[in-house]
């Protein structure tokens, strides 16, 4: 039953392998590798601990996420607000136009991040270890 | 009365043909459910791929063209962002194409130009969605999933293009 499923398998990957030219190999691992990249990159986010608020260009504050807090932050524009509960970072309100800093919503991995360049505002997620500074880059 | 009558060519009526059959594999991949939106096997490429082989690269880039358009017309999706979306994927895996199809027969075969065009098909898509569908960089979380759907179903749709060709170019 086994050498059967296997003499099986043997021969249809000759069948597919003449198809094969000695580049496509190249090609497929080459492919392969780069989505193994990616998952890796993409996908090795931890959980945060600090969030790193930022106004203008300075450091405004950084604050642990455990403990549940408003912060009201004076920006170009207005006061933005944002909230702190259970591990997660969000903006509330924001007086610029697109309201893009306030739709991204609760944040929780390290490494990501809400920007409101009308405001000047932004914040980062801290980790254990920095994954990947994305604002600075 | 004068009738004026569009004189058509032999290549018209083959883009005509060739465009048919690329379409009738779009729309039956349109009523297969995905887990993920996006995520599509791509069948319609294997004619793009074959014509490719067969009659060169500009009957490959018509019938590509003209299937995006007359699917969307059919699905109602003219002008949609799903159009724009089939659009650029198709217009990034023609560039890809274009360049591809200088490299040496003797060493890359169907089966490369398939997962690179996959590849630039599904660039070409994540690059409209970040930009102007979901300005967010949450986008980049799917990137891996799509790329590994790319790689998969680009592979599996040059192994169908080589045996078709080698079925019927002898």
């Amino acid at each position: 039953m086994f050498n059967i499923r296997r003499s099986l398998s043997a021969s249809s990957f000759r069948h597919y392998q003449q198809y094969f030219l000695p580049g496509d190999f190249v090609v497929l691992l080459s492919a392969i590798l780069g989505v193994l990249y990616l998952f890796h990159t993409l996908w090795s986010s931890e959980q945060a601990t600090k969030v790193q608020i930022r106004l203008d260009d300075k450091i405004y504050a950084t604050y642990s996420l455990n403990q549940t807090r408003e912060v009201h932050v004076q920006g170009k524009l207005g006061e933005s607000v944002i909230n702190i509960a259970q591990g997660k970072v969000r903006f509330v309100k924001s007086p610029c136009q697109g309201q893009y800093c306030v739709h991204q919503a609760w944040l929780s991995h390290a490494g990501q991040s809400a920007i409101c360049l009308p405001n000047q505002v932004s914040l980062e997620l801290l980790g254990a270890t920095k994954p990947y500074d994305s604002l600075n880059y | 009365m004068d009738i004026k009558q569009i004189q058509t060519t032999v290549d018209d009526h083959r883009i005509a043909k060739l465009a048919a059959f690329a379409i009738a594999l779009h729309m039956l991949e349109a009523v297969i459910p995905s887990p993920l939106p996006g995520v599509k096997p791509g069948l319609a490429n294997i004619v793009t791929l074959y014509v490719l082989y067969q009659y060169g690269f500009a009957t490959a880039a018509w019938v590509s063209i003209l299937r995006v358009f007359a699917s969307s017309l059919l699905l109602g999706q003219f002008l949609a962002p799903s159009f724009v979306l089939s659009l650029s994927g198709a217009c990034f895996s023609l560039l890809a194409l274009w360049l591809l199809q200088h490299l040496s027969k003797d060493w890359f075969g169907p089966i490369s130009l398939s997962i690179l065009a996959a590849i630039a098909h599904i660039g070409g898509q994540l690059l409209i969605v970040r930009l102007w569908l979901i300005p967010h960089a949450g986008v980049a979380y799917l990137v891996p999933v799509f790329a590994a759907a790319a790689v998969l179903f680009g592979l599996i749709n040059g192994l169908i293009t080589s045996k078709l060709l080698s079925k019927y170019s002898g």
